[in-house]
């Protein structure tokens, strides 16, 4: 009889799909992956139901890749159950480490959401004002939703993860890396490296690994990616470019910077930083020209005030990928409401 | 008993000028609103944004960061850096709901008790009409970020 392969299951729950192509973009090497592995689940390329997860023994998934972010009650059922089935629970990009853009809509409300999306759009017909609910009654019984929550969480929110893999997508070649370390694992016994890990990435900034010149220059204004043109070779954030650079773990290879769009931020934020988001704000704000010394303290503030003005979004823009570990977590929502979160 | 909202302000006062006036004040036995809990950082370029969002978060109904006088900081430009970031910072909360109001930069020099005790006193007014921010209770956080693990 063949001995048995790993079993290998990847999940997602509120995503865009980016990390399922990530995956794929290892190439070639993929026919490494499903010669070492058995798919056992992996709903954007192969037909599993999730009755069938839930038939499986305890820990009988190996290696589950779980992206996207939870969203709702449904993506909170699968994140539980894969944990339950699964040896080796990987948040894999984003979404599932830190919340990504789905987690961007915690600073705001389910209900202005569900308001806006059902109707306040301009191009939304609904003169009934009808809203999602949890239950629908129609001909052939009772219809369940899946309750969307009033939070985005991330993945550790919900279970215990035990390795963690950052990047919006993860980068292919990284990806390769750590499937490398695991089949190692799997094949040789070699040891995994400790739970709770980050896999696939440095623990420096960006800028380690970013060509371009800095100059410690003071700027006089922020700029949007479209209305400036970057000067080739120095550093975007001297430009007045918000670069997440100097608050973003490495391993992308500066990828964004190189190319003229400033850093987002999708490896999160290197170890022992809560808040990605205000260590960004200190390297965006260290880089506002204060004017000139003659000036009086109300010039002095004004002109400071002046060029903040110029960024429309700090939140959005410094939280891109990290709201759902941001320290202040979602925003003004009214404990009567906040208990339909389990 | 007392049932009057008492608004909780962490001041973050630098070493060399405004922990110096918070000192000066008390010793010149100045009335002051009692509501600060002064601490002292070496320069008001030290305090990290982050400690400013630890504070609402944990219960501060406002944030006073105190230093130097604008070209008298003992490191050259602390007061400077402070003052650019909280101008950022007061934008970023404004999208969370927490009004400018409840993050203020004060610059008091050693010799400026009263200065510092007016600002008090002040913000304690302002925090006062604006109502408890009650982050916690309030909103849903979620767990923090899990402590690093060596690879």
């Amino acid at each position: 009889m063949a001995i048995e392969k790993p079993k290998l299951a990847m999940y997602w729950a509120s995503s865009c799909g980016g990390c399922e192509i990530s995956v794929l973009n290892i190439g070639e090497r993929i026919l490494v992956v499903d010669e070492v592995f058995d798919l056992v689940f992996f709903p954007c390329i192969a037909d599993f139901k999730v009755n069938d997860v839930k038939g499986y023994p305890d820990a009988y998934i190996d290696l589950c890749l779980f992206n996207g972010a939870i969203r709702n009650s449904e993506n909170e059922e699968m994140a539980r159950l894969l944990r339950q089935k699964s040896k080796v629970l990987v948040a894999f990009g984003s979404c599932a480490h830190e919340g990504c853009i789905p987690a961007l809509s915690n600073l705001t409300s389910k209900q202005a959401i569900l308001e806006t999306v059902y109707k306040d759009n301009p191009s939304t017909e609904n003169p009934d004002g009808i809203l999602p609910g949890l239950t629908e009654e129609v001909p052939e019984g009772i219809l369940e939703l899946p309750d969307f929550y009033n939070r985005v969480k991330t993945l550790d929110q919900v279970v215990a993860v035990d390795y963690t893999l950052p990047g919006c997508p993860p980068e292919p070649h990284q990806i390769w890396a750590v499937l490398q370390a695991v089949i190692a694992a799997f094949t040789d016994g070699t040891a995994l490296p400790p739970p709770g890990a980050i896999l696939g990435a440095g623990n420096k900034a960006v800028c380690e690994e970013c060509p371009l010149a800095r100059e410690e220059k003071k700027i006089s204004r922020f700029y949007r990616p479209f209305e400036i043109n970057p000067k080739p070779g120095k550093c975007l954030l001297d430009q007045g470019i918000v670069c997440m650079g100097p608050a973003t773990r490495n391993g992308c290879n500066a990828l964004c910077p190189v190319v003229g769009m400033g850093c987002r931020g999708c490896y999160g934020p290197m170890d022992g930083v809560e808040d990605q988001g205000a260590k960004m704000l200190s390297a965006a704000a260290s880089v506002i020209d204060a004017g000139d010394p003659s000036m009086d303290e109300e010039e002095l503030a004004q002109a400071i005030e002046d060029v903040v003005a110029t960024l429309p979004d700090p939140a959005g823009t410094f939280y891109r990928f990290s709201m759902g570990h941001s320290l202040l977590g979602g925003v003004g929502i009214a404990a009567s409401v906040k208990g339909d979160d389990p | 008993m007392n049932t009057r909202y008492e608004p909780v302000i962490v001041g973050f006062l630098c070493n060399w000028c405004s922990y110096r006036a918070a000192d000066l004040a008390g010793m010149a036995r100045i009335k002051y609103a009692p509501n600060m809990r002064a601490i002292r950082v070496m320069c008001s370029g030290r305090v990290d944004p982050q400690f400013v969002l630890k504070a609402f978060r944990e219960g501060a109904d406002g944030v006073m960061i105190a230093g130097c006088h604008p070209g008298a900081c003992h490191y050259v430009e602390g007061n400077i850096k402070a003052l650019r970031r909280v101008t950022l910072l007061r934008a970023l909360l404004k999208q969370w709901g927490i009004e400018p109001e409840r993050t203020r930069i004060v610059w008091a020099s050693a010799s400026e008790g009263s200065v510092l005790a007016d600002a008090v006193n002040h913000m304690t007014e302002q925090l006062c009409a604006l109502g408890p921010l009650k982050w916690k209770q309030n909103q849903c956080i979620g767990q923090p970020r899990p402590l690093p693990v060596e690879v």
